[in-house]
């Protein structure tokens, strides 16, 4: 006989566990919106990776660097799914400093899909100089190193408000209800008709936020598709193997008392 | 043991046994009795040895692309998460590993608690089990540094600070564990080194683990000795190692859930900022399964007395074996442990919890409370129980039960009164 309560006992275990070290703040409850690759077989938007991208070089990318992608990247399976000579393109309009050449001189040269996105500051001074002092994050990993993820990502860039009565803000300090504290230095980024989407959808916040966020996630986690494509497969061969496991057991304790 | 004379059949199996026994070993490993009431808690010592090789087999391909150094640590898991081949799923396998580790073996301990596994004549196996342990917590907490995230980073500077509670000598230990006035490179790579060899060492204590069970044997839901082999045991192969793979694939699916579909939900968001020095994280957890000690730590407020409380609450387990004067070792039969035990339980996980939250107000009151239940489980409810408790009946053997002469008929058969527990 399997001991379901024993195995509920387990799963009950690391629920308790689960929760307790994840419990640790409150913020109001995020705003809500359908991701496509989330589930058992969660995958991206690709034309939306493709806009968020946009998003991403048009805004974000005047600030916020992202040092772990790769030109090539955005060519991958599992990604934007720019086609070759798209990401080629877009690497091009890219300048990188390359050298030192034969004659010991450093040169700039036009980006190749081997390079590393481009950063908006030399270095992280730099960075902070000419942002009122607060450091623009690297957004590579940026949704795996906020509590919330996704969703989180998706409400800050929606969640500026007037201060509420009371609230003082200091000059290039804004209020935003999903910051950890409400305050935080990043002016609004996204507003209706900020950019023109090359696809015709019309650039909404609430649209530029999702496609945005929704590059985020695949340049934190590029492989998620494969993951989780992997993860169904090795998932449903353990339960057959499982099960057949289960049976030979069966078959073999039925020679002794008690039986399994 | 069955130390019956082996001689194996081939003249070749014969020659090479007479100068190497280890045909003999196997033919041991094969035969070795095992009392055949084992309940499926039974089934972590081979999950825990699982969870072992997959750290060890994973960590090692691991280290051939992780740069240990300041500067190119989080960069390189950045390159084996983007980069490399499978390198996601090796470092998602090994990072979730180490949860899916002290899961098992807080099972097993707890097991071990329960049915009085710890109880003459298995103390060596007990206090060896326990050293595992805390080399397990070892490497844990340095392997956790590697990725050098802000709570890689943060982590080793709080633990490595209780060194300096030390007197006189505290402060010139902890400059020596870091190998320079701040955690920074040296202390880096050197836990880098120690993080791979440490594995290795606990591989050595898991072979003199299973060759101390060997000896006694396994102890049983009942408790009770039993003789061996006879027909209380059964052996090992096929009848354990099936139903040790049956359980070991249950728990990989557990294991694969997180791996696949929750990769992270066990970490912590801030490991994913690069290492600042110069900005410390709003709040400063270890991983989940150094919680209760880290509570502990936190509810004295001397902070050496806090690591000389946390230290005896791993350390007292060892002289478990000696505080529980009970001469009955199943909780089975001990209708008083039993309900302590699952208090203690309770204690535990209360501790967890806490352990999780700020140390202020009301969690402050708790985790104290909980802190001193904990070592008075172990330092006067166990030794007074063994004096005053009144033992249920025990049967002489295990088969006895099943043919129908014992009360304790479905108490022993199966662990229906454990869960009735539970509720």
């Amino acid at each position: 006989m399997i001991k379901l309560k024993n195995i509920l006992f387990v799963l009950i275990f690391s629920i308790i566990v689960l929760n307790s070290s994840n419990s640790a703040e409150k913020s109001p409850p995020f705003l809500e919106t359908k991701w496509t690759f989330k589930g058992l077989f969660g995958k991206f938007d690709r034309a939306s990776l493709q806009r968020g991208y946009q998003v991403y070089t048009e805004v974000c990318a005047s600030c916020h660097s992202m040092k772990y992608l790769t030109y090539r990247n955005l060519a991958e399976r599992g990604g934007p799914e720019f086609s070759e000579a798209e990401a080629k393109a877009i690497a091009a309009s890219f300048e990188v400093t390359d050298g030192p050449d034969s004659t010991g001189e450093m040169f700039v040269r036009p980006a190749k899909l081997s390079d590393k996105f481009v950063m908006p500051y030399a270095n992280e001074q730099e960075a902070k100089a000419a942002n009122g002092g607060a450091y623009p994050p690297d957004m590579s990993v940026l949704v795996k190193a906020r509590k919330g993820g996704a969703d989180y990502i998706y409400s800050l860039l929606l969640g500026y408000s007037e201060p509420p009565a009371g609230v003082e803000l200091d000059d290039g300090v804004y209020y935003n209800k999903y910051m950890y504290g409400n305050k935080i230095k990043m002016p609004a980024p996204l507003s209706d008709d900020l950019i023109e989407y090359t696809d015709g959808t019309k650039a909404t916040a609430e649209q530029m936020s999702k496609d945005v966020t929704n590059f985020l996630m695949w340049s934190a986690e590029p492989h998620l598709e494969q993951r989780h494509k992997t993860g169904f497969r090795v998932i449903a061969y353990l339960i057959i193997l499982t099960v057949l496991v289960y049976f030979t057991m069966k078959k073999i304790w039925s020679r002794v008392e008690p039986k399994v | 043991m069955s130390d019956h004379e082996y001689t194996p059949s081939s003249k070749f199996g014969k020659w090479f046994n007479d100068r190497l026994p280890l045909l003999t070993l196997a033919n041991h490993l094969t035969d070795y009795p095992t009392p055949k009431n084992l309940n499926y808690w039974w089934t972590f010592g081979g999950i825990l040895t699982f969870c072992l090789i997959t750290q060890i087999v994973t960590g090692l391909v691991l280290a051939m692309h992780y740069i240990a150094h300041a500067d190119m640590a989080f960069s390189s898991v950045e390159h084996i998460m983007r980069d490399v081949n499978y390198g996601w799923l090796l470092r998602y396998v090994h990072a979730n590993g180490a949860s899916m580790f002290f899961l098992a073996v807080y099972i097993h301990i707890f097991r071990s608690l329960f049915y009085g596994s710890y109880k003459s004549p298995r103390e060596i196996i007990w206090i060896l089990g326990i050293i595992i342990y805390l080399l397990m917590m070892a490497a844990a907490f340095m392997g956790y540094v590697l990725p050098w995230g802000q709570m890689s980073f943060w982590g080793a500077t709080v633990i490595t600070n209780l060194f300096s509670a030390i007197p006189l000598v505290g402060e010139s230990i902890t400059t020596w564990l870091w190998g320079g006035y701040s955690v920074d490179n040296p202390t880096l790579t050197r836990f880098f080194t120690l993080h791979y060899l440490i594995p290795f060492l606990i591989l050595g204590l898991v072979v003199l683990h299973i060759w101390a069970l060997h000896v006694p044997g396994n102890n049983n839901p009942v408790g009770i000795d039993i003789k061996k082999p006879s027909k209380d045991t059964v052996p090992f192969h096929p009848y354990i190692v099936i139903k040790d793979a049956f359980a070991l694939l249950m728990f990989c699916i557990v294991f694969a859930l997180f791996v696949f579909y929750q990769p992270n939900i066990l970490g912590h968001a801030d490991n994913y900022i690069e290492a600042d020095p110069l900005v410390t994280p709003a709040h400063i957890v270890p991983e989940w399964y150094l919680l209760p000690f880290y509570a502990i730590l936190r509810s004295v407020p001397d902070k050496l007395m806090g690591v000389v409380a946390m230290l005896s609450a791993i350390l007292i387990l060892a002289a478990l074996p000696w505080l529980d004067t009970s001469k009955v070792r199943s909780a089975v039969f001990r209708p008083l442990f039993r309900q302590f035990y699952w208090i203690l339980v309770a204690d535990v996980l209360i501790l967890g919890y806490v352990g999780a939250m700020p140390a202020e107000g009301l969690y402050l009151l708790i985790a104290r409370v909980a802190t001193a239940y904990y070592f008075a489980h172990f330092l006067i409810i166990l030794p007074v129980l063994g004096w005053k408790e009144k033992t249920t009946p025990l049967p002489l053997s295990i088969t006895e039960p099943v043919l129908g002469g014992s009360p304790n008929l479905a108490a022993a058969r199966s662990d229906e009164k454990i869960e009735k527990t539970i509720k």
